[in-house]
């Protein structure tokens, strides 16, 4: 088993693998807007915090990041 | 609702379907039918009941007992009135003095050959020999006694033409000295059922009904205990053991069989509160009258002994249970959930549902999550199997939902079905699906093994595209590359109702060589050729279908698949008209409702997803609190934050995440984290291993409600019997929910509907009343289809234009190596229902005791391994034991299993590679080695311990 962090940088890393095919928007803005639509905000929070911390991750995912939301009061990276 | 026993009239032969009109007369009643119909059913619709043995409406007319002799006006003799088709014109008289002498002798011959054993025959009362012998007015048996087939020894000796009851079937008994070779039953297990089990041997006096050869018994026939032919059978020959057991039924209570997607329509019929039978409606929409084993027999787990009905609790999940009353364990319930919120924050708690459960059930557990909870983690158990399917159609179509209804299969040229096996999983529509392939369409398979639907007796052949588990979307873009190369597509229809230039653009992406059959043959080991043949069947036959199951959804590219099926039928015109479309096989009874009522994370009921501010006021209003507009937990998230330690309270309504949910063990530890999980179920499931709090359940039997199936049909499920536990389900969750400060006062589920309809546009038009009147109606059902919809898409997609959307291959992380060679895929079998735990509890583990591995013969050779032998399967998740079985209907380098059983627990070894999209899991694909074993693994030890310790329950202390 995974840990928590590497585990959502691999969901991630499959939605850029989808979305890198679609020729219809930039795929980084197509996973950032799934991930905004179906991950709780404490898993969105972790993935920006990861991806802050080095973590490696396909590019898209790494772009997708300035994407995606947050609620107000939830403080952006570690 | 309770309905006097009013048996659906039988009208004789099947109904025809024809544009012309034919009058006629009968006995001076004038009567006009299709062409074609047969001059029973003419009198039947006259209203005149021809006396008759070998015709029943179930079946087509055979003409043998030559009881239903009619005189016609200008024809000589005396023709058969089931097998004589109506004519303009005719003049029909159904009682002459001729005939009833004809009628007369023909029963007495009959009786003949009958015991006489009336008054104690469990027919009694529902025997059509009996009203026969009424109707014809047989007052006495001429013949003497000789040769028959009923006493068991004739003057001291044996009667050589004698055969003893075939009492080996558990649901059914087979007397054959009461049959009278009407061959009924041969005729339903052909026509209806599609098995061919039965066969009439011999001739004249000597001809019986056999079950498979001549040394078999039912149970070792093909005969799938379907029970058609126990429906149509006249006398007491074929009869349900119950019926022997208890007399005959007394009253009848509609509802809906609460086992698969299919939704078949059933009559309870009930002696007081006792369910004498299960037979399915003639009037059923989804089932037209047929069923398989589970509905029609496999309900006695509802009064099990393993049945829990009193509420139980425990401060740690290593303390035996403690029986308490309902007070006590809600209290604890709630106080615990409370608590786990105050320490940990609001998100820390959540709900799973079942796809078992009712809509309304559903619903009020959402809304306990969103409206009480104040957070959105509720999911369902349909993510671990149709998520995909909702993602995908939403993306493509627009709506998360199939396209079609069951009636269409009587429409289709050809059916392609990806990654289902309907004899097993979706009996009653494999049975209409292989009526129609008798009929002559054709019939694609793409499947890794080859399944049953293939090897029956259909016209032509089917094409099997036996492709290795994981390459769904190389194999199904492959297909989409044939019929663009060749041009097989449907201009026409793509520039009217899709966007043209998307087209282009998908065909442009579609045309690279890595799409094409001979690079797909490299992936999926699928014949290029075999690719081609199927790519230009499916585009060149008028009407072609898709059927697809959870062999398209539980993989990592599960919505990538659906959106390629998606392209396939858009890009040949296959949508808008009957026999077409998209339909997929929903595994349990309400999926697609528990989707459709709002039970993911981030969607309200109707798929509205949660940051949607209009839908969000409109709860908000109706439920008088502030809503949360961030997603909630799915469960695989919901484990992850468990063992992180932030989420800490679960409430588990009908669900056994532990059987069912991938990588066991990291569901076991992530529950043994949390502060409380509540299980609400029938049983102690392996989940309530885990639990503090165990809530009785009430069974389908017990309560109200309704069941959307695979065609968004939304059927009624009724209350037949007293629930054992003392409430129904819906009941229990608003307990809950009023001890946390809901202040819910729903008196009904009709109410719990009103308020889905006035929240939800496309259940806007659906109520009780609605239901109670049409039986049953298919969303969207509102002001624009007040009768709801059979059909989507059929001028538009509900999103607009049809979209392309790019289908690129990426194969699965879980990959074969040195380690883990081979590649398991997992399934279903036709007697059990996914984690057994209903099916189990009834005589159906006659067919099917233990999980089985199935292995190709050179991979167990290879491996040294003999049917039957003790086999390790081993994943990077972890390891089980269980028997193999050597076949060749698994290729080389795939193994099979089902997962019905608690002490295999295949999910031991799957893993938590989930659909990109929705987190499904990917049941389908896992790397494994498969080796010789002397017994169960460590872990099944383990589990088995701790299950052993976990289930005690405390004698109650006297009073
Ligand atoms: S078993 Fe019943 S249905 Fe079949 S031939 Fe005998 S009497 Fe007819
Ligand atoms: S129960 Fe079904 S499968 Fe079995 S013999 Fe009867 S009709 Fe055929
Ligand atoms: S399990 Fe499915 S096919 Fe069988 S009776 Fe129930 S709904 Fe029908
Ligand atoms: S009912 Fe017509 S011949 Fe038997």
């Amino acid at each position: 088993m995974s840990d928590p962090a590497s585990k959502l940088i691999r969901m991630a890393g499959q939605m850029a693998d989808f979305f890198r095919s679609q020729p219809d928007r930039p795929p980084a803005e197509a996973v950032a807007a799934h991930i905004n639509d179906s991950w709780t905000y404490r898993m969105r929070a972790d993935l920006i915090a990861a991806l802050q911390a080095g973590a490696k991750a396909d590019p898209i995912v790494r772009d997708a990041v300035a994407f995606i939301t947050l609620p107000q009061d939830v403080p952006r990276g570690a | 609702m309770k309905d006097f026993i009013i048996p659906d009239r039988d009208m004789g032969t099947p109904a025809v379907h024809s544009d012309t009109i034919v009058s006629l007369t009968v006995d001076g009643i004038k009567v006009s039918v299709p062409a074609g119909t047969s001059v029973m059913r003419a009198a039947a619709e006259a209203g005149i009941s021809v006396p008759k043995l070998c015709a029943t409406d179930h079946v087509s007319a055979f003409g043998s007992c030559r009881l239903c002799v009619v005189a016609i006006d200008g024809m000589r003799g005396t023709p058969a009135s089931c097998t004589t088709p109506v004519a303009e014109g005719m003049v029909v008289h159904t009682q002459t003095d001729d005939i009833a002498r004809i009628r007369k002798g023909v029963m007495e011959l009959y009786i003949s050959d009958h015991p006489l054993d009336c008054l104690t025959c469990a027919a009694n009362g529902d025997c059509e020999l009996q009203d026969m012998a009424g109707a014809v007015g047989l007052r006495e048996v001429r013949f003497d006694p000789g040769a028959n087939h009923f006493m068991q020894r004739e003057a001291g000796a044996l009667n050589p033409e004698y055969r003893p009851k075939d009492q080996s079937n558990p649901y059914f008994t087979f007397d054959p000295a009461k049959c009278i070779v009407c061959s009924r039953c041969v005729r339903a297990c052909e026509e209806v059922q599609g098995t061919f089990a039965l066969t009439i041997e011999g001739r004249g006096f000597d001809s019986r009904v056999s079950a498979g050869m001549e040394s078999d018994d039912f149970l070792s026939s093909d005969c799938v205990s379907c029970g058609a032919c126990v429906q149509v059978c006249p006398t007491a020959t074929l009869i349900e053991n119950k019926v022997i057991e208890i007399g005959t039924p007394e009253h009848i209570v509609k509802t809906t069989c609460a086992y698969c997607g299919v939704g078949c329509s059933f009559d309870a019929h009930m002696r007081g509160e006792e369910v004498v039978r299960m037979v399915p409606s003639r009037d059923g929409k989804a089932n037209r009258g047929h069923s398989c084993v589970k509905g029609r027999f496999a309900w006695g787990y509802t009064s099990h002994g393993d049945r829990q009905t009193q509420p139980m609790i425990r401060e740690n999940i290593q303390d035996p249970w403690r029986v308490v009353g309902w007070d006590e364990a809600l209290d604890f319930a709630a106080s615990r959930l409370r608590q786990a919120q105050s320490d940990h924050g609001r998100d820390a708690i959540g709900v799973i549902t079942s796809s078992r459960c009712t809509n309304e059930e559903t619903y009020l557990v959402q809304k306990l999550a969103r409206a009480v909870f104040g957070n959105n983690n509720t999911d369902t158990c349909a993510r671990v199997c149709h998520s995909p399917t909702g993602y995908g159609l939403k993306t493509a179509f627009g709506t998360s939902a199939g396209t079609h209804d069951f009636d269409s299969v009587d429409d289709t040229d050809l059916a392609l079905v990806i990654g289902a096996n309907p004899t097993d999983g979706h009996p009653v529509f494999a049975s209409r699906l292989r009526k129609r392939l008798r009929q002559g369409a054709g019939l694609i398979v793409l499947d890794p093994r080859e399944i049953d639907l293939l090897s029956t007796p259909h016209m032509g052949e089917g094409l099997h595209l036996p492709l290795r588990p994981g390459t769904n979307v190389a194999v199904l873009t492959a297909l989409a590359h044939v019929i663009v190369a060749e041009k097989l597509y449907d201009e026409e229809f793509i520039r009217s109702r899709c966007d043209w230039d998307e087209f282009m653009a998908y065909a442009e992406f579609l045309a690279d060589p890595r799409h094409g059959p001979d690079e797909v043959e490299k992936l999926s080991k699928v014949p290029a050729d075999l690719i081609r043949r199927a790519a230009r069947a499916y585009a060149l036959a008028p009407r072609a279908s898709i059927y697809y199951g959870l062999g398209v959804t539980e993989h990592s590219q599960g919505s990538t698949t659906v959106m390629a099926i998606a392209n396939l039928a858009m890009m040949c015109g296959n949508i808008g008209v009957p026999g077409t479309g998209v339909n997929p096989l929903r595994g349990q009874n309400n999926v697609q409702g528990s989707c459709d009522m709002g039970s993911f994370p981030h969607e309200y009921p109707g798929y509205r997803h949660v940051s949607d501010a209009a839908t969000r006021t409109i709860y908000e209003r109706v439920w008088g609190v502030p809503l949360s507009d961030e997603p909630g937990l799915r469960i695989p998230n919901m484990f992850d934050e468990a063992l992180a330690g932030r989420f800490r309270g679960l409430y588990c309504q009908g669900e056994d995440i532990v059987q069912s949910d991938p990588d066991t063990s990291h569901v076991t530890s992530a529950l043994a984290a949390m502060d409380i999980v509540i299980v609400h179920d029938l049983f102690l499931n392996e989940t309530s291993n885990y639990a503090h709090v165990f809530l009785p359940g009430s069974s389908f039997l017990e309560k109200d409600g309704t069941f959307t199936n695979a065609e968004r049909r939304i059927n009624m499920v009724r209350r037949a019997v007293t629930p054992r536990n003392g409430h129904e389900d819906w009941e229990i969750t608003q307990m809950l929910a009023n001890r946390m400060g809901a202040g819910w006062n729903y008196a009904h589920p009709r109410e719990i509907m009103a308020e889905i309809a006035m929240t939800t546009p496309s259940f806007s038009g659906v109520s009780y009343d609605l239901l109670d009147r049409e039986g049953s109606v298919q969303w969207p059902c509102n002001a624009d289809a007040p009768l709801g919809t059979p059909l989507m898409h059929v001028d538009g997609f509900v999103r607009g234009k049809g979209r392309f959307i790019h289908t690129e291959y990426v194969a699965t992380e879980e990959r074969t190596g040195a380690r883990f060679p081979l590649l398991l895929t997992t399934g279903r079998i036709l007697s059990q229902y996914n984690v057994g735990a209903q099916t189990r509890r009834t005589d159906n583990v006659v067919w099917h005791p233990e999980d089985v591995l199935e292995i190709h013969p050179s991979d167990a050779e290879n491996r040294g391994l003999r049917d039957g032998d003790w086999v390790r399967v081993a994943s990077r998740s972890g390891e089980t034991t269980l028997r193999a079985r050597i076949t060749e209907r698994v290729a080389p380098g795939v193994v099979y299993t089902t997962f019905h059983h608690p002490a295999t627990q295949a999910n031991v070894v799957t893993t938590d590679n989930s659909d990109w999209a929705t987190n499904c899991p990917e049941f389908k694909v896992t790397a494994v080695q498969v080796s010789p074993s002397n017994g169960p693994s460590e872990w099944q030890e383990e589990y088995r311990h701790h299950s052993e310790i976990a289930r005690r329950i405390l004698p109650e202390a006297a009073e």
